[in-house]
């Protein structure tokens, strides 16, 4: 069990060690998904609930792995689990709000294969996070998530008006941005302890 | 013979099953095939991580040993060998065999003569990045940290993770106080970090300019460890002197 | 995406396509997570290629072994168990190697099996070619993901910590660019990378005398 307190705990995962901008987690969907505000701020909220259904049955499994004695099946069982948790989080997008369904189209399954939610799951095991710490973990990992992409939503609807060079158009240019980003979110090395 | 004037393709039916011929009433592909597939891969793929873990094992062990080892010899140069020890509840020492690894575990360190030169523990705890492991040595004839190394850090390069190589930072565990009081229940000064060039007293680390979370992370692991171990290493030192 | 001549590829084809006109990092852009992270040294950037070139072989060669077992609604399902096995086995094999290695890619070894190249090679060519073709498709792959990992990692790491493979190239009079090594280099390097990249697409296509309507954006 961690000794970190909640609070650092949350600092840290959102701003400090952002997942997108320091662990280079879930670039696809940051890279993908961040042309709108709208879609990433949506995208932000999906990415965060199935992190906190991931943190919690990451406890449980974990519990349960070290009761059998089979370390070798945790990664086969975290991804299980993902997967599992995206199905159901599509399902019920899917039943209670067909827009929102529509507008994040194939980057709902693509959350699957999001690596920040699988690095959570190993984060949280390797640093012995409880339940609560876990859950804590889950939603400022989320919450860092979704401001890393609302950030680089906001900026590039702006330049999408803006006269940018063919060379560097797409994806070279959103790099180039993230990594101004990820410079400024430096700054906010040593908070919270 | 007017042909119609547009060549339209087969309206889209229903998705052919491609390898298992669907019953008569059914249009779904049938269930039989999805469970035969995820349990069969499921079983095959359980055999061989099992399989791959237990052929890595000794060997990754014989690799962990090795590697302990050698911090062992580092962090205490003037042991020539070395025993693994288990804290048990009683209080006392038992002696392990091998180079087992643990919360409850310290190793003693002894010279060529076969006296007890110093203990050589691991502790570990938050840094800046992720979780920092280190090993360092505590003699109990000087009261005092006189080794130390980094076992595994991810801190930030070219900044935190100068805590391994920094000769200043370094310079602080030569001689590291961690002094007992008298009824060798609890330790007088605790280790603490100042900034750097502030150090005063010896028992404080001189933390490295642009690197202070590392540095005061390196303090507290050190000093919980060592307010755990020394008042129970101290009381007990006959248990490892009968060791050799 | 698909070349002019694709009416009977080739093997050769097959795994060439890999390393330059459909390489996953730079055209597909996919894969981009490993690339960014573990590219800060050489070291970590072959030992971290090599896995996902194994990881990618042996899933490809599995699904397409496979393919005719896995019925289509599971297939995801199927692909990602397959995946997490190999790179489970590579986990274990990288410990018994060389456990230095081990601790510097950490854990993005278990990350290989979100690693988008790997399903989407098993989705787009595995489960639909033979095993032959489906080796070959993956050797070409990996090895594209391994060269960009590698241009990625000479840059950052020669800049950043004046060396190349721990050889130091420099005197030690050269003060780092530690930047290149922490996280905002690595988006600077990839991203110049992609420009260079695009540029001299364009500049070919330009001299062809084709009108190019590549903009970087696949």
């Amino acid at each position: 069990m961690s000794d970190q307190s909640l609070w650092t705990v949350f600092l840290n995962a959102s701003l400090v060690n952002n997942f997108v901008l320091a662990y280079f987690l879930g670039i696809c969907p940051f890279l993908g998904v961040s042309n709108k505000i709208e879609t990433a701020a949506r995208m932000g909220g999906a990415v965060t609930f199935v992190m906190l259904i991931t943190s919690v049955f990451v406890t449980g499994l974990n519990a349960l792995l070290a009761a059998i004695d089979a370390p070798y099946l945790g990664l086969i069982s975290y991804i299980a689990v993902i997967a599992s948790a995206v199905q159901l989080v599509e399902m019920f997008i899917k039943k209670t709000s067909p827009a929102l369904f529509r507008a994040l189209g194939i980057y709902l399954p693509l959350i699957t294969t999001n690596c920040a939610i699988l690095a959570l799951a190993l984060f949280q095991t390797n640093r012995g996070y409880g339940f609560l710490q876990g859950i804590v973990f889950a939603l400022a990992g989320g919450a860092g998530f979704t401001l890393a992409l609302v950030l680089m939503a906001g900026v590039r609807e702006k330049l999408g008006l803006a006269e940018v060079p063919d060379v560097v158009k797409g994806t070279a240019l959103g790099l180039i941005l993230a990594g101004i980003l990820s410079v400024a979110f430096m700054g906010f090395a040593g908070l919270g302890g | 013979m007017t042909a119609s004037s547009s060549n339209l393709p087969n309206p889209p039916g229903p998705p052919t099953p491609s390898t298992t011929p669907a019953p008569p009433v059914a249009v779904r592909t049938p269930i039989w095939p999805m469970y035969r597939a995820m349990v069969g891969i499921g079983l095959a793929c359980g055999i061989l991580i099992v399989l791959a873990f237990q052929w890595t094992k000794p060997i990754i062990a014989r690799n962990r040993a090795a590697a302990l080892n050698k911090a062992i010899f580092h962090v205490l140069p003037a042991a020539k060998s070395s025993l693994t020890f288990r804290l048990e509840a009683s209080g006392s020492f038992a002696v392990l065999s091998g180079k087992a690894e643990g919360e409850k575990v310290v190793y003693a360190g002894y010279d060529a003569d076969g006296k007890l030169v110093g203990f050589a523990i691991q502790a570990q705890g938050m840094g800046y990045q992720d979780v920092i492991g280190v090993l360092y040595a505590y003699s109990p004839e000087q009261d005092a940290v006189t080794g130390f190394r980094v076992l595994e850090s991810r801190e930030t390069p070219g900044l935190g993770d100068k805590i391994d190589v920094d000769p200043g930072f370094l310079a602080n565990f030569e001689r590291l106080t961690v002094e007992l009081t008298a009824d060798l229940a609890a330790i007088v000064h605790p280790i603490e970090s100042v900034k750097h060039g502030e150090k005063t007293q010896p028992w404080q680390i001189d933390a490295i300019t642009g690197a202070t979370v590392s540095s005061v992370a390196v303090a507290k692991i050190l000093r919980e460890s060592t307010a755990f171990w020394a008042p129970k290493l101290r009381p007990h030192l006959d248990d490892f002197r009968q060791g050799r | 995406m698909t070349s002019a001549s694709d009416s009977l590829p080739t093997a050769t084809d097959d795994f060439l396509k890999g390393l330059w006109r459909e390489n996953p990092v730079l055209v597909q852009v996919l894969g981009t997570c490993p690339t960014l992270a573990v590219s800060n040294s050489v070291r970590n950037a072959l030992a971290m290629g090599l896995a996902t070139l194994f990881v990618l072989i042996a899933s490809n060669a599995a699904i397409a072994a496979l393919r005719k077992f896995i019925p289509s609604q599971v297939r995801m399902a199927s692909y990602i168990l397959v995946i997490a096995t190999f790179v489970s086995i590579v986990d274990y094999a990288i410990q018994a190697i060389s456990l230095d290695v081990h601790k510097a890619l950490g854990a993005f070894i278990p990350l290989i099996v979100v690693n988008c190249i790997i399903l989407g090679r098993a989705e787009a060519f595995a489960s639909k070619n033979t095993v032959g073709r489906s080796l070959l498709d993956g050797a070409g792959m990996g090895l594209g993901f391994c060269l960009t990992l590698l241009l990625l990692g000479s840059v950052r790491e020669i800049l950043g910590s004046g060396s190349l493979l721990g050889i130091e190239l420099f005197g030690p009079s050269y003060q780092d660019w530690v930047i290149m090594v922490l996280p905002s280099g690595g988006f600077f390097t990839f991203g110049f990378w992609l420009l260079f990249f695009n540029w001299w697409k364009k500049r070919r296509l330009g001299r062809a005398g084709r009108v190019a309507a590549l903009t970087g954006a696949a």
